[in-house]
């Protein structure tokens, strides 16, 4: 009990301290204003944030943890809340430090091929300010609408077309952070290869839990000559399937190889008509792009391999209107499924790109021995899948047995060598899952990076790690350093 | 069996426990010196397990541990204080995967980055990433974070290491990520040990994406009469749509020039190669492959030229060749990653070098960007700031001291005395 007060007393110094530094629409305290930033993208989860904070500049932020620090109050950072793993799911006795009032592009720099933005600043938008300048920022996550660049940073958001491009890690080259001690360093810049130790890669995908990134620099990267998008209709995901390794085998990296199975286009063509062919047991769409003569020689190659592969219709894009109805059946998947089942579970496992027979048969096993649906849509070339288990709520044990069939489906990624996740993050959702893919020594190691900025675990406390490392004191003698070192007085490089 | 060069080569109880953590251990040869300075004892294991009891035991007898893959780049970084041990990894030298269907490879870290080139491309693939000094190692490679010509492209380590497994200082082995490209299941631990100098923990095995053998490649070159014709050039290739595989400026006193690589199919090569030529204008002409880096990678002791890395953001490139162009030292690298390499020769003294890097970093940091003094002889290290101002060091001290809190690794070779 006497904790429980003194966690309240926290947060009301918290709270006043944020009154006194935000303007007071920033600060969130009434109980159902508080309620609409219980949950993120993945809405099972909820918890009602003691307070939040909707900072409109960096100092402002900065203000904020520093008060969660002295007061040692849990806090979260959350972007646009479009997260599928709960790594923004608020902690009840924190604070909720919303980045989205901070939406400016800051700089754009296209001699330098580089932009400066906020943490707010929704993706596409960096795009579209690049656009003109004949540049775009690659990583596209499918919510590329709506996410925000901090979200990304946190989650290392990848998208469809990282399989030639790289992920948010790739991209990010430059940050302002605030610590968890509410500390602004820079890490990184607009020229690659600061000296000292790559800090913005280990925060970089550390789902909010090693502090908070105020500003990021991105890689611009110049629009394509050409862009040619094909949607090959094939009997089953086996010859889907065998197409995309023969494609890869051929010395091709397309921008994107998407497939979506039966019940996957089937969703889609409820929800947004796409008009993909008929009978269909697998799509692939195909991006290529690049140099115009290489398009057009790949684009030859791609036709013939998937062809002889047996594909029965293959559809190109003529214009930008007909890409972008290709694109829409793939990006609105997820959503479609809720067109063909009640409730569903986004999955988010990888597997090597050569095991995928092998793990959609024993996936197809799963459904057909359980009575779960699976619908699938993923990211084929690189292996990362997205299995949709779909289950009515309504139903006694329904959820469970869906819950089990997902859980299963993580295993066989991690039999193949996989991954428990490829772009979603771990959040609060697959923190059990770690353990099965890391030992406790992988796990203790991550926790020592997580020790060294975090030593009193405010910072998104909970997340990616089913059980928190203590840090212990940070030892005080270091061997050779001289007193003055020692007591930070002078530094020697 | 060489003969030690050091007064008091490690013995006793300490020598008898690294004896018994690893088989293979020697008295320390000339060869064996790190930066000058002579280890105890050279300990060679054969496999992650006994690079683990060999730190083990070196931490219950509170020595200091320096890792060498093919010791090519030993002496980068400022020289460390003390090296009880020097951990030669080569052992561990064997390409133990290539899954071509899967553009991945595993590697031991002692393997020639060359050996692992040629497994790979067996299968027509390869490690995107360019071998700049003959005859390194994987894991020196990832520790010093090395990187070439094709980084315009392909990136550098950190975009291509996928997987790793790293010793800690207490003995305890640890991996992060795995064996797929798409991966965030908790921190990306390889991030951190990329360009580390071996003061975080010992590389042990790697992981790599890997990419398909270009059919074709051509250099285009041309020369630049002034700094800002240089910047000309490298942003008129940036901009444009020859999805350059690399751009390469060169300078020195009688001038520079640039150099444009095109990499892909050939009919595609071809193209681009005439668009490139096109662009650069009438002087501009294909070449074979451009000149080697500005210093001597196998000079050693006061042979040794002054090695720089410059880095800037892609628009400051004529700020610092002006500067550069100014010192006289001769340079070369990556324009359009917006790195450089810069050499000022053997024999040069002290203070006239400190002043070149003085110059040099401002100048850069003008634009963006760094000085890092890459290697130099050991006047140069003592005269002048190896590392100059490194931010979030703090940061970087308490990462430095979970990982290794005695302060056993590589100890002071890194950033702030790290």
């Amino acid at each position: 009990m006497d904790e429980a007060v003194a966690a309240v007393a926290a947060v009301e110094a918290v709270t006043r301290r944020a009154r006194e530094l935000l303007p007071a629409d920033a600060v969130v305290t009434d109980r159902a204003r508080l309620r609409t930033y219980e949950c993120d993208g993945l809405a099972h989860y909820r918890v009602t944030p003691a307070l939040v904070v909707l900072p409109r500049d960096a100092a402002q932020l900065a203000g904020v943890v520093r008060a969660c620090a002295e007061h040692q109050v849990p806090y979260v950072a959350r972007g646009a809340g479009t997260g599928l793993s709960g790594g923004a799911l608020p902690h009840a006795e924190g604070v909720l430090v919303v980045t989205s009032q901070m939406r400016a592009i800051t700089d754009m720099r296209p001699e330098d091929q580089r932009a400066v933005v906020e943490p707010g600043v929704i993706n596409l938008d960096v795009t579209r300010a690049a656009t003109p300048h004949g540049y775009y920022y690659a990583p596209d996550p499918s919510s590329q609408q709506i996410c925000s660049i901090g979200g990304n940073v946190a989650e290392n958001s990848g998208g469809a077309h990282c399989l030639k491009y790289g992920f948010t890690t790739n991209h990010v080259v430059g940050a302002d952070f605030v610590t968890p001690q509410g500390e602004t360093v820079a890490l990184g810049g607009i020229a690659p290869d600061s000296p000292g130790y790559d800090l913005l890669g280990a925060v970089v995908g550390s789902e909010g839990t090693l502090g908070i990134v105020t500003s990021a620099t991105v890689r611009l990267v110049r629009l394509p000559e050409e862009v040619r998008t094909v949607l090959v209709g094939f009997e089953s995901t086996d010859h889907a399937g065998a197409a995309t390794s023969a494609i890869i085998a051929a010395g091709i990296v397309p921008a994107a190889i998407e497939m979506m199975d039966a019940l996957a286009i089937e969703a889609a063509e409820a929800a947004v008509h796409c008009n993909y062919p008929e009978g269909a047991g697998a799509v692939l769409v195909i991006e290529l792009d690049g140099a115009a003569v290489e398009v057009e020689q790949e684009y030859a190659e791609v036709e013939r391999l998937c062809h002889e592969n047996g594909s029965f219709e293959q559809r190109l894009a003529t214009d930008p209107v007909d890409r972008a109805l290709i694109w829409k059946g793939r990006k609105s998947a997820f959503a479609a499924v809720g067109r063909i089942s009640p409730d569903y579970i986004v999955q988010d496992g990888v597997i090597p790109r050569t095991a995928l027979p092998e793990v959609l048969k024993a996936i197809a096993d799963l459904s057909g021995d359980s009575g779960v649906r699976v619908a699938n849509v993923f990211h084929a070339g690189d292996g990362n899948l997205h299995p949709l288990v779909l289950f009515d709520d309504s139903v006694d044990g329904a959820g469970e047995a869906a819950e089990k069939v997902s859980g299963a489906i993580l295993d066989l990624c991690i039999e193949h060598g996989g991954s428990i996740t490829g772009e979603h993050g771990v959040g609060m959702d697959k923190s059990k899952y770690m353990p099965r893919m890391y030992n406790d020594d992988d796990l203790d190691t991550m926790q020592l990076v997580r020790c060294a900025f975090d030593p009193d675990n405010i910072s998104n406390p909970g997340k990616v790690f089913p059980t928190p490392r203590l840090c212990g004191e940070v030892p005080g003698r270091k061997k050779g350093a001289p007193p003055l070192q020692e007591a930070g007085l002078a530094e020697v490089f | 069996m060489a003969t030690s060069i050091r007064p008091e080569t490690l013995e006793g109880t300490a020598r008898e426990a690294i004896a018994s953590a690893c088989a293979s251990v020697s008295d320390p040869g000339e060869a064996d010196r790190v930066d000058g300075l002579a280890p105890g004892v050279v300990a060679r294991p054969a496999d992650t397990d006994q690079v683990a009891e060999l730190l083990r035991a070196a931490a219950a007898h509170d020595l200091t541990v320096v890792p060498r893959g093919r010791g090519t780049k030993l002496s980068w970084g400022l020289p460390p204080t003390g090296a009880d041990v020097l951990l030669d990894v080569s052992g561990l030298d064997q390409v133990l995967d290539h899954a071509a269907g899967d553009l991945i490879a595993v590697t031991q870290a002692g393997a020639r980055l060359a050996d692992l080139q040629e497994v790979v491309a067996r299968g027509g693939q390869c490690l995107a990433l360019d071998e700049t000094v003959p005859g390194s190692s994987v894991g020196g490679t990832l520790a010093t974070n090395t990187s070439g010509p094709r980084r315009v492209a392909t990136g550098t380590a950190r975009d291509l290491l996928i997987g790793v497994t790293v010793v800690r200082a207490d003995g305890v082995v640890a991996k992060a990520g795995g064996r797929v490209v798409k991966n965030v299941a908790g921190y990306d631990l390889g991030k951190l040990v990329i360009g580390s100098l071996g003061t975080l923990g010992v590389i042990t095995e790697a992981v790599f994406r890997l990419h398909p053998v270009p059919e074709a490649r051509r250099w285009v070159s041309v020369p630049v009469a002034d700094p800002a014709a240089a910047q000309v050039a490298v942003q008129s290739v940036l901009h444009s749509q020859a999805v350059p595989g690399a751009i390469e400026v060169e300078w020195g006193p009688s001038g520079g020039r640039v150099h444009v690589l095109l990499e892909g199919r050939p009919d595609g090569v071809a193209g681009r190669t005439e668009s490139v030529c096109s662009l650069l204008g009438d002087s501009s002409a294909e070449t074979e492959e451009v000149p080697a880096y500005p210093w001597d990678v196998t000079a050693a002791g006061d042979d040794r030229s002054t090695a720089l890395k410059l880095t800037f953001a892609l628009s400051g490139l004529a700020k610092v060749l002006e500067v550069v162009h100014v010192t006289g030292v001769r340079l070369r690298g990556s324009a359009g990653a917006g790195v450089a390499y810069a050499a000022v020769a053997p024999g040069t003294p002290p203070d006239e070098v400190r002043s070149v890097v003085d110059a040099l970093r401002e100048a850069c940091a003008g634009v963006g960007g760094t000085l890092v003094v890459v290697d130099a002889p050991a006047a140069v290290k003592a005269a002048v700031d190896v590392w100059g101002p490194v931010p979030a060091l703090d940061l970087m001290r308490r990462v430095k001291d979970q990982f290794d809190p005695d302060h056993r690794l590589a100890p002071g070779r890194f950033v702030g005395g790290i």
